[in-house]
């Protein structure tokens, strides 16, 4: 904002309004650096009683004013800027409660046009909730049909290159006329259309859109085949969110008056940061935010950045859809305990009726995080269907190239040139032990060869993002000191092996110029402790037919960074990583690893829930 | 200390309700302000626009598309029936000719003189919205709906199926903790609101759905049963739509749990009464709770309505219920807030409150763990 002079801030309080919690951080300047001082939350209050997100956000910043010891409000309003010690001198904050942004999007050729129209709505921080093209094999009369059932908030039209053909894109504009589309949230206002289309068809969609729509037109999101152009729809999309969505969920016209700063929707704010990391460092990076209703992953990977949500997997209002697309037997097969399939259906249902409980037990913390890793996987899996080459594109070959027949459109993740996996949302950040963090991460990602993990450790990632637009220095500093928290390397040879015979055969030079030698059998992880901020150079050895980068039963020399869990060599396979299909096998195997990383506290945590496991009461 | 507390559902024996019943397009709307109206009369009416189908003329004759419209047999307005001629060509004098026939019965809505498509729009849809309770209509939104506003007994369930339904209200267990049993659904029950205690089967269910009952209130229900019941796992929760011949209301959770006491004696008293009931339930964006209206005019239920708020703060002596396992059902008092962070056995550091379950003992519970009850 061209209205604030980043220099002259000295308290920036912060909140990211989630669908289930609030959360609100403060940041001060302290000497020449910006640091985090203390984070607050309380349950977001979109829904009824209370119907006014605000009531939320004043019960997260009094939680921080408790902590800081300090005041920042003045009975309902933020006091700004700040005076002495009292109130601050910016307060901006990202939203993604009631249901965050939903969108339709629409091309003319679903793999071309349609694609790069959903990769523009996912950047912008959008749920995506049907693609619309010309071939996407459905009938006009159906196209219509869904168009007036989804009532989304917004559509994004695009279509054709510029110059190219424009009866496509009039048809698509001509089933939008017909089905005159309404918003879901309430019919008081037209629906936002934007078109980002070719060019020569802007009379055309005027002409169509002009009367029943609010009509936005921008840049070609694809104005030649071989180039997305991305940038002028997102910034469109996020002027609508804020013009349109926002301004009619419940209690954000007020919120929006307290913030000099548009109001962003999370995950745009939280790709923001992650672009940020991977371009600052010249790193490819995996990032994923678990929330609970929805699972978002970005990533950077030859420079493009990427962003999917799975709209209904997250580990509350979501978490029974996780159980519906994962499969109970997914779900359990992370379990290292008995228990009864009923019983684990009610729990999982429980929680998603009650979405704000926590797990109180153990045995309640591992079903937890047996979810989530399957909730991680399966975003996981949608991120790499739609993180792909730009399709329809001639591409040129060389011989090398005819060896491996790259088609276009092949996903860009890949694990095996993966540097920096980032962890976030409350299962990964809240988790009570780092260690159990990484552990889900390796299982639901299965990153290989050399990769470093890191959480957000109090997940405010959201909040940066947003802080970025306004004083990048503060938002990296405090990204870097504060939030970001490096667990440490982990290490996967990837190929076949046997049960328990050597994988990988290590040396590792520690600081201080101790040496450490040792070998990992296949099927088995190890931990080996490396503080943060401390590296060690590795050679490491796999046997044949493994590969730990530089190709099968070939040496590689690295350098592991160390964290707060440490090296993580983990020889449980990888393409394939396979879990015992023997019931008392898989729980052994699964303890072993839980107890190889100490994930769980030293009560044997099988032994206790099987003696302890509660069933619901009352059962007649 | 900040307010920490989840918000308990509303169970309340005497309240002002309104209710907004509006169209989905504007239409007419049949009542006035302050006329009584009972739950199943019909308020306001209109008609959904049909189907569009597209017909590509220009490619099926063969013509270019700024032409089509010197092709049609009838102008752009005109009704067509399903398979007569609504556009012909002629060619090589007349000899060879190409016919589009209207796929549906409808009307020429437009033409496109860029695609040389013709919109066909099939016959508009009836739709009704009727009073969903016995009560008054307040206000009269023109064209689109009304608001009805009735007053009586109101009770909020955790999670619902099925969609709006009425009926006489009819308890068929003798308390609380009693599972809801095949043998006590019998003909007598047909046409009304049952309620049973802690636990129902599908299979009691579907007895109660032959035997026409209209909804069922219930405790308890598993997620297992949901499925052979709805015949797919249900994801995300929201319901409301589904046709299954019943609406079913749980008060409490999944897994078998004794109803409430103030909720099942407040649904005893309103025995014989006709009551309105929703399944509908949505756990995001716009909360929404399946619910059972018992309308009451002549206000016996008013002097309870004093003692009905569970909203606020929570203090010590209030009556919480505990909403995860491992003491998920259990009703206790609040004996401390203790302000500082205590650890779980997961060791995460957390808000708590400690909890008297009635047998002396104490137990700290996090703070998101319960939900305030009235006593």
């Amino acid at each position: 904002m061209s209205t604030i002079d980043p220099e002259k801030l000295n308290s920036i309080l912060a909140t990211d309004c989630g669908s289930t919690t609030t959360k609100a951080v403060l940041i001060e300047r302290r000497g020449s650096e910006y640091r985090l001082i203390v984070r607050g939350e309380a349950p977001t209050t979109v829904e009824a009683p209370f119907e006014d997100v605000t009531r939320g956000v004043l019960n997260a910043i009094m939680e921080v004013e408790e902590l800081a010891g300090r005041k920042i409000l003045d009975g309902e309003r933020i006091i700004t800027p700040q005076h002495g010690t009292e109130g601050v001198d910016l307060y901006i904050s990202t939203s993604s409660a009631g249901g965050g942004l939903q969108m339709m999007v629409s091309g003319v050729v679903k793999s071309m046009t349609g694609e790069s129209a959903q990769r523009a709505a996912l950047g912008a921080g959008a749920i995506v909730m049907d693609v619309i093209a010309s071939n996407d094999g459905r009938l006009p009369h159906e196209k219509i049909k869904r168009i007036r059932h989804l009532r989304p908030d917004m559509i994004l039209l695009s279509g054709g290159v510029d110059g190219g053909t424009t009866s496509h894109v009039a048809e698509m504009a001509e089933l939008l006329a017909a089905a005159d589309p309404k918003a879901r949230l309430g019919a008081g206002y037209e629906l936002p259309v934007i078109y980002a289309g070719n060019k020569d068809a802007v009379e055309i969609v005027k002409e169509r859109l002009g009367k029943k729509v609010a009509l936005t037109i921008t840049e070609n999101l694809r104005p030649v085949l071989e180039r997305e152009n991305l940038g002028p729809a997102r910034d469109k999309i996020h002027d609508m969110f804020m013009e349109h969505v926002m301004a009619h969920a419940p209690g954000y016209r007020k919120l929006m008056t307290w913030s000099p700063v548009p109001i962003m929707p999370t995950p745009g704010a939280v790709g923001l940061i992650i672009e940020t990391i991977a371009r600052e460092e010249k790193i490819t990076v995996i990032g994923v935010d678990i929330g609970g209703a929805t699972t978002d992953v970005f990533s950077v990977f030859q420079g493009v950045f990427n962003r999917t949500v799975s709209a209904n997997l997250g580990m509350s209002y979501s978490v029974s859809n996780v159980l519906v697309e994962a499969g109970l037997a997914n779900i359990l097969r992370w379990v290292p305990f008995e228990i009864e399939e009923r019983d684990l259906r009610n729990r999982i249902k429980n929680k998603m009726i009650r979405p704000t409980t926590i797990p109180q037990s153990l045995e309640e913390l591992i079903i937890e995080q047996a979810i989530a890793r399957e909730a991680l996987r399966l975003a996981f899996e949608q991120h790499k269907s739609l993180a792909v080459g730009l399709k329809g594109v001639q591409q040129e070959r060389t011989i090398s190239d005819t060896f491996e027949q790259t088609a276009s459109g092949e996903t860009l993740v890949r694990l095996d040139h993966l540097d920096l996996l980032v962890g976030s949302g409350g299962v990964l950040s809240h988790a009570p032990r780092r260690a159990q963090a990484a552990l889900m991460m390796l299982d639901a990602f299965l990153p290989e060869h050399v990769t470093e993990l890191a959480v957000d450790s109090i997940f405010m990632a959201p909040q940066l993002g947003v802080l970025s637009t306004v004083h990048p220095r503060a938002a990296k500093e405090v990204f870097e000191k504060d939030c970001l928290v490096r667990l440490g390397s982990a290490v996967a040879p990837v190929g076949p092996g046997r049960d328990g015979v050597t994988a990988l055969s290590v040396t590792l030079e520690m600081p201080g110029g101790k040496r450490e030698e040792f070998s990992v059998p296949y099927g088995y992880i190890r931990l080996l402790p490396l503080e943060l901020g401390e590296t060690a150079k590795a050679t490491l050895r796999p046997e044949k037919g493994l590969d730990v980068g530089e190709g099968k039963g070939k040496e590689r020399v690295v350098t592991l960074k160390g964290g707060v869990v440490g090296l993580m060599f983990d020889a449980r396979g990888r393409q394939p990583f396979k879990l015992p299909e023997d019931r008392l096998a898989r729980i052994a195997k699964l303890n072993q690893w839980n107890e190889a990383l100490a994930i769980y506290p030293p009560r044997d945590a099988a032994k206790v829930s099987v003696a302890e496991l509660r069933p619901v009461e009352a059962r007649a | 200390m900040a307010h920490s507390y989840t918000p308990g559902l509303k169970v309340t024996a005497f309240t002002t309700l309104r209710r907004e019943r509006k169209l989905p397009l504007p239409g007419d709307v049949l009542v006035k302000v302050g006329q009584r109206v009972a739950a199943s009369d019909v308020v306001a009416r209109t008609q959904l626009p049909g189907n569009v189908q597209a017909v590509n003329v220009a490619n099926l004759l063969g013509v270019l598309p700024e032409d089509v419209e010197e092709f049609l047999t009838k102008p752009v307005g005109s009704a067509v029936d399903k398979g007569e001629v609504f556009a012909e060509s002629k060619s090589f004098f007349g000899l060879f000719r190409s016919k589009c026939h209207a796929p549906v019965k409808g009307t020429i809505e437009s033409v496109s003189k860029v695609t040389g498509q013709v919109l066909l729009r099939e016959e508009p849809i009836p739709v009704e919205v009727d009073a969903y309770v016995d009560g008054t209509i307040v206000e009269v939104h023109p064209r689109s709906g009304v608001t009805v506003e009735t007053r009586g007994a109101f009770i909020q369930g955790i999670f619902g199926v099925g969609g709006e339904t009425a009926g006489e209200l009819h308890v068929s267990v003798s308390g609380p903790q009693e599972p809801l049993e095949e043998r006590s659904i019998d003909a007598a029950c047909r046409g009304k609101v049952v309620v049973g205690g802690a636990y129902v089967t599908t299979a009691v269910l579907r007895k109660a759905i032959a035997q026409g009952v209209k909804a069922v209130v219930i405790g308890g229900f598993d997620d297992h049963d949901l499925r052979q019941l709805l015949g797919y796992d249900l994801g995300v929760a929201i319901t409301g739509s589904e046709e299954l011949g019943i609406t079913l209301i749980v008060t409490e959770g999944f897994g078998s749990i004794p109803m409430a006491t103030r909720t099942f004696d407040l649904l005893r008293s309103c025995e014989g009464r006709h009551v309105s009931v929703s399944g509908a339930t949505q756990i995001r964006a716009g909360v929404q709770r399946p619910e059972i209206v018992a309308p009451d005019p002549e206000g016996a239920g008013a002097r309870e309505a004093a003692h009905d708020s569970v909203e606020g703060g929570m203090k010590p002596g209030d009556t919480v219920r505990v909403i995860r396992q491992p003491y998920f059902g259990r009703i206790g008092k609040v004996t401390a807030l203790p302000p500082e962070l205590w650890p779980l056995e997961t060791e995460a550091k957390v808000r708590v409150l400690e909890v008297d379950f009635g047998n002396g003992s104490r137990t700290l519970l996090p703070r998101a763990n319960v939900e305030m009850i009235e006593s």
